[in-house]
């Protein structure tokens, strides 16, 4: 009797496991066919009417910016929501346009890049302006900090030493050697320009292969230390490499541009006095306050959100 | 766009088929990594299944230690591992085999305890040795259930490998979450259809074991 039942029993599990499969493939074909008018098949939300709504992308820094801009609005008493570690600027860019974050720390040559590879980056003036001018129509730039934090192409200490790579050494001394290194980065590091198409195009690096990690985060650090990888895209700013002893290899060529921070904000849902108040942060912030306080997030592990609302009120900003 | 012209895109891309980030290295990988989280999670499962399972004893604290097995998420248990032992193949291997053992350990141990009861005393009454019985009387018996036990486990490593991506392995999760972090539907699509392509034909490969491997008399009934 048990013998009967149990025979039957994975026959009947398997044609409903199809029957179920089948349906829930039907369904996901027809809900994605159905969106043929738009490129992008996940649905986005618009903002609340009236509340600022500040992202970041997925890194450390990022999330800090936006404490700290996001904490500035605040103080001015506007409503602010975060939503932090977006993911990379690909995401957030489409975002930004459909009016899902209000304001997002960016980074102006990196964003410039981002819009048009192939523009010439002279000045951080110039590259506002040339910004500016390919933004699409209801977004802008602020005023750039003088805060800057590139990505740079960095060799841990081991590989250094054994090709003889110093602080004074540029990307172009790894024509020869990239074959034998492993390059990492983000994932989105592999199809941009500044990144492996860049170094190609620009340096003429080819390397032996491309580990994705993540946008200079923990596993950039522990790939680059335990020589998973032997060069990395590490941010400028990244309080590892003092303390691992990478060496940041020089970009004669300036292919990573200018990368000074500046809020990107959507012009309707920013009121005037919010634009002040991002401008005065900016003006205040420069490249060493930002290797501290990327110092206290990253190697101290303390809160970003307390790191930004105790600088605002040292620099006396809010 | 819809979904199959991201679908056709990204095969069509004869650059996606060649290279470190080929789709046959990456589906190695992907093939690789199931394997190996599938071989160890049977090499735990298994005899421990038929054990409690012939001896009926353990049963309750198995069925305990299962079902918490089977509450942790993969994923959480991934980073936290990572966060705990460093990068690498291991911290990848932790997550899958705790999801694979529960389904291989209570499906053998409730396929070997159901096996009717009078060719067991028969075979005992007969003298044969506890691990004849086993292996020449249950186990037969019990294969077809033991192998969906199996099939389920393997089915859900291949789907749950893709995690291995986000702590910077290869396998065809790869392509989802590069593709994500790109903003290329094309690799997102294309990534997700070998998935799911990779677990129809895991579910073909066990009904075909189930064919050669179960005795005749036992899957007429």
């Amino acid at each position: 009797m048990t013998s009967t039942a149990k025979s039957s029993w994975p026959r009947t599990r398997h044609t409903g496991a199809a029957a179920v499969a089948l349906t829930a493939a039907t369904a996901l074909l027809a809900g994605c066919s159905s969106g043929d008018t738009s490129d992008n098949p996940l649905e986005e939300e618009k903002a609340e009417a009236g509340t600022v709504v500040v992202g970041s992308n997925n890194f450390a820094e990022s999330t800090l910016l936006a404490d700290i801009y996001g904490e500035a609005l605040r103080a001015k008493g506007l409503k602010v929501t975060y939503k932090h570690n977006i993911g990379s600027r690909e995401t957030t860019y489409g975002l930004m346009k459909n009016g899902s974050i209000t304001v997002l720390p960016e980074y102006n040559g990196s964003l410039l890049a981002y819009l048009d590879p192939e523009a010439e980056q002279e000045s951080p003036e110039a590259v506002n302006t040339a910004v500016k001018a390919e933004l699409d129509g209801k977004l802008t730039l602020l005023d750039p900090s003088p805060a800057e934090n590139k990505d740079s192409v960095s060799v841990n200490a081991e590989t250094a030493k054994k090709y003889k790579l110093t602080a004074s050494s540029t990307l172009a001394d790894l024509k020869d050697v990239a074959p034998d290194m492993v390059i990492g980065g983000s994932p989105e590091f592999q199809t941009r320009r500044q990144g492996l198409e860049g170094l190609k195009s620009v340096y003429g690096l080819e390397f032996k292969s491309f580990k994705a990690l993540d946008a200079g985060g923990p596993l950039t650090q522990a790939a680059l230390t335990q020589n998973e990888v032997q060069a990395a895209d590490v941010f400028t700013t990244d309080p590892t490499i003092v303390k691992e002893k990478f060496v940041v290899l020089g970009d004669p060529e300036n292919l990573f541009g200018f990368a000074n921070v500046t809020p990107l904000v959507h012009k309707d849902a920013l009121p005037p006095e919010g634009v002040d108040a991002l401008n005065e942060v900016s003006a205040e912030l420069d490249t060493e306050t930002l290797l501290d306080l990327d110092a206290q997030v990253q190697l101290d592990k303390k809160d970003p959100l307390d790191v930004a609302k105790a600088w605002l009120k040292s620099a006396g900003l809010v | 766009m819809n979904i199959f012209d991201f679908a056709h895109a990204f095969f069509g891309d004869s650059a996606n088929w060649q290279g470190y980030d080929g789709i046959p290295q990456r589906f190695l990988e992907h093939l690789q990594y199931s394997l190996l989280a599938l071989a160890v999670a049977a090499a735990i499962g298994l005899p421990v299944g038929l054990l409690t399972g012939h001896t009926g004893r353990g049963g309750n604290a198995l069925a305990f230690i299962a079902n918490a097995a089977r509450a942790l998420p993969s994923f959480g248990l991934l980073v936290l591992v990572v966060l705990l032992i460093g990068f690498g193949l291991l911290p990848v291997m932790i997550p899958l085999v705790v999801l694979a053992v529960p389904p291989i350990l209570v499906t053998t141990y409730e396929a070997v305890r159901t096996v009717d009861p009078s060719p067991v005393d028969a075979a005992r009454g007969m003298g044969m040795p506890e691990s004849r019985i086993l292996f020449q009387v249950e186990v037969p018996v019990a294969l077809p259930l033991i192998l969906s036990g199996l099939r389920s486990a393997a089915i859900q490593i291949v789907s749950t490998a893709t995690i291995a991506a986000y702590v910077s392995l290869g396998g065809l999760g790869r392509y989802i979450i590069d593709g994500l972090y790109q903003r290329d539907y094309e690799k997102v699509v294309g990534g997700a259809t070998l998935v799911a392509f990779l677990a129809l034909v895991t579910l073909v490969l066990f009904w075909a074991a189930g064919r050669f491997t179960v005795s005749p008399g036992v899957r007429r009934r």
